[in-house]
């Protein structure tokens, strides 16, 4: 109990420091430092001005979706081939994990927010398609003795409730990145069933009640108000809908810390610069990370969000977290 | 003009003048110095049109070099100006149709012919952002934006051997280890007969007045460009090309 008060304290804490960015960010001005983009807004209506983190940086609210937008904008090109260099291969056993805890069922609607280049929405229908394979298994099993005008009817009625029920949603605010998603897909010929929409996870393009999941993977901590997001996945889950997010979240171990600190920004930002051409959007990523809530603590940042049964499990001794809840 | 970083136990704040020392600065360990010198290298090699790479290659290699090259222009008198003063060639600043309107064989109108032929223009030169001085930074910026008019006053084109050609001459010169790994890099590039042609005539020519050659970087380039070519090539001690280059025997390799 006490612990859970510790942390809400700790919430109501990092809320407020918006303010104290704002404090210290106008004393910083006026000693003497006139170049500064970000503060010179400070003269203005420090009040209006909620200013919140980009990376280790202090920005307005209003600006950091913009430099965020420009982040991926950047680097959507070469977006799948540095999660490769970057996480050595990984990154595809956790988005398989993810899908594993999913254990969508052909039927189910998926709405992966953040989606961009489509990892999440492309390995939900081939789980799907492989759901039905062994379905179809399953059916024709008892088939095998049957005289052939039982089998040959069986097969007309399969097509109906076929591939077109089971839809996925694929959702970025960012239309270069969706491009790039929208590319592979039709590179893969797995078009039918997909659909690409550009929108922000703050305020989702979609009616209440739409998704049997919600998925966002690497996303939510780009997203400026966090709490919004959640609420809005709330919003456009069926009641028994469930929300799923993977994201990078705090490693417990302290030897394995520092070393994932020290490949973080040590060289991470060094293949951001020899692949990608940008030392600075990934310089981002790495900051951003750092800046995400812990896994406790966005635990409870989605029951505040009325989630509920909210689990988490850590993966990579604590790189990544994924965390899931449901709408009753 | 600073950036600085305050830790404190549960955020941290940083707030920053421009990034770094000078405007495009990416303050740098030497681990990560080591590891873009080593990833750029590779990259480079897989892919020479990858300008940028290149430019981080030199950067993080560059250091002892560069502070040799700041020094020759220090002890220059008009090196000193250009130090002074920080002059930048970019196409906002060139009068295209001052130097179109001056006579041929002069520095200026050479240049401008340079550009036009070989479609090329002086603003396509990557900002310096690895190195942690900001003086060194504008010697690397002009060694840069010189670099084009070294093909001008060695008279080679923007072709495989033109290249290769000025990059033994800069390596001569400067002794970049990026120049030195391109010059000895470059030539595996070239057929048969571009080869026979740079190690009998043009790689010693180029090297010789490499050599010889006042420091290049030490001219206010700026305020020449009514003087004559063959008259500045003089004043460099620089012999002119022994064989003329086309710009149309621009292909790529």
């Amino acid at each position: 109990m006490a612990a859970s008060v510790i942390l809400r304290l700790q919430r109501v804490i990092r809320l407020s420091h918006g303010d104290i960015n704002v404090v210290a960010a106008g004393v910083s001005s006026r000693s003497g430092c006139c170049w500064v983009q970000s503060s010179c807004r400070c003269f203005s209506d420090a009040a209006d001005d909620r200013r919140t983190h980009f990376g280790f940086e202090t920005v307005p609210e209003a600006e950091k979706a913009k430099r965020v937008y420009k982040v991926f904008e950047n680097v959507a090109q070469k977006y799948d081939i540095m999660n490769d260099a970057m996480s050595l291969g990984i990154h595809r056993l956790w988005k398989d994990a993810l899908l594993h805890a999913m254990h969508p069922l052909p039927g189910a609607r998926l709405l992966d927010v953040a989606g961009g280049t489509g990892d999440i929405a492309f390995r939900f229908m081939a789980y799907i398609r492989s759901q039905q394979e062994r379905q179809k298994h399953r059916a024709a099993r008892p088939m095998q003795t049957s005289p052939w005008q039982d089998i040959s009817s069986s097969y007309s009625t399969e097509d109906e409730g076929g591939p077109q029920e089971s839809r996925a949603v694929v959702c970025d605010i960012n239309k270069e990145m969706l491009k790039v998603g929208k590319q592979k897909a039709d590179s893969m010929g797995i078009s039918p069933g997909l659909l690409w929409v550009v929108g922000d996870a703050e305020e989702l393009p979609f009616d209440d009640a739409q998704f049997d999941i919600y998925t966002i993977a690497f996303g939510i901590r780009n997203v400026t108000h966090i709490e919004q997001a959640l609420q809005e996945a709330q919003r456009v889950l069926k009641p028994g809908g469930r929300f799923m997010c993977l994201e990078f979240s705090k490693v417990t171990n302290p030897l394995l810390a520092r070393l994932y600190d020290a490949y973080s920004f040590q060289m991470i930002p060094v293949l951001g610069e020899v692949i990608a051409g940008d030392w600075k959007s990934y310089q981002y990523l790495v900051e951003s990370i750092r800046k995400f809530p812990d896994q406790e603590e966005f635990k409870h940042m989605i029951e505040d969000a009325g989630f509920c049964c909210v689990r988490y499990s850590s993966f990579t001794g604590g790189v990544v977290a994924l965390h899931s809840g449901f709408k009753l | 003009m600073c950036v600085k970083q305050l830790h404190s136990s549960s955020s941290v704040f940083t707030y920053s003048c421009y990034d770094g020392l000078y405007p495009g600065h990416i303050a740098t360990t030497p681990i990560q110095k080591a590891l873009l010198a080593v990833g750029s290298g590779v990259a480079a090699l897989q892919n020479p049109y990858r300008h940028d790479m290149v430019a981080v290659l030199g950067e993080t290699t560059g250091h002892p070099a560069l502070i040799n090259l700041r020094d020759r222009m220090r002890n220059d008198p008009e090196g000193y100006t250009v130090l002074i003063e920080r002059p930048k060639i970019r196409l906002s600043t060139l009068d295209l149709t001052k130097l179109a309107s001056l006579p041929d064989g002069s520095f200026g109108r050479e240049y401008l012919r340079f550009l036009e032929d070989n479609r090329v223009t002086p603003d396509s030169r990557v900002d310096v952002k690895f190195v942690d001085n900001e003086e060194l930074a504008y010697v690397m910026q002009r060694y840069r934006e010189v670099h084009d008019l070294l093909h001008t006053l060695l008279g080679m084109p923007t072709n495989m051997l033109g290249e290769v050609a000025v990059k033994w001459f800069e390596a001569a010169q400067t002794g970049l280890p990026m120049c030195v790994l391109a010059a000895m890099l470059g030539p595996v590039r070239l057929n048969a007969s571009r080869l026979q042609t740079l190690f009998t005539s043009l790689g010693l020519w180029a090297l010789q007045n490499g050599w010889r050659a006042r420091c290049v970087l030490s001219i206010f380039y700026e305020r020449r460009w009514e003087q004559s070519l063959a008259d500045l090539r003089e004043e460099l001690n620089i012999e002119p090309p022994p064989l003329i280059l086309s710009a149309l025997n621009k292909r790529k390799i």
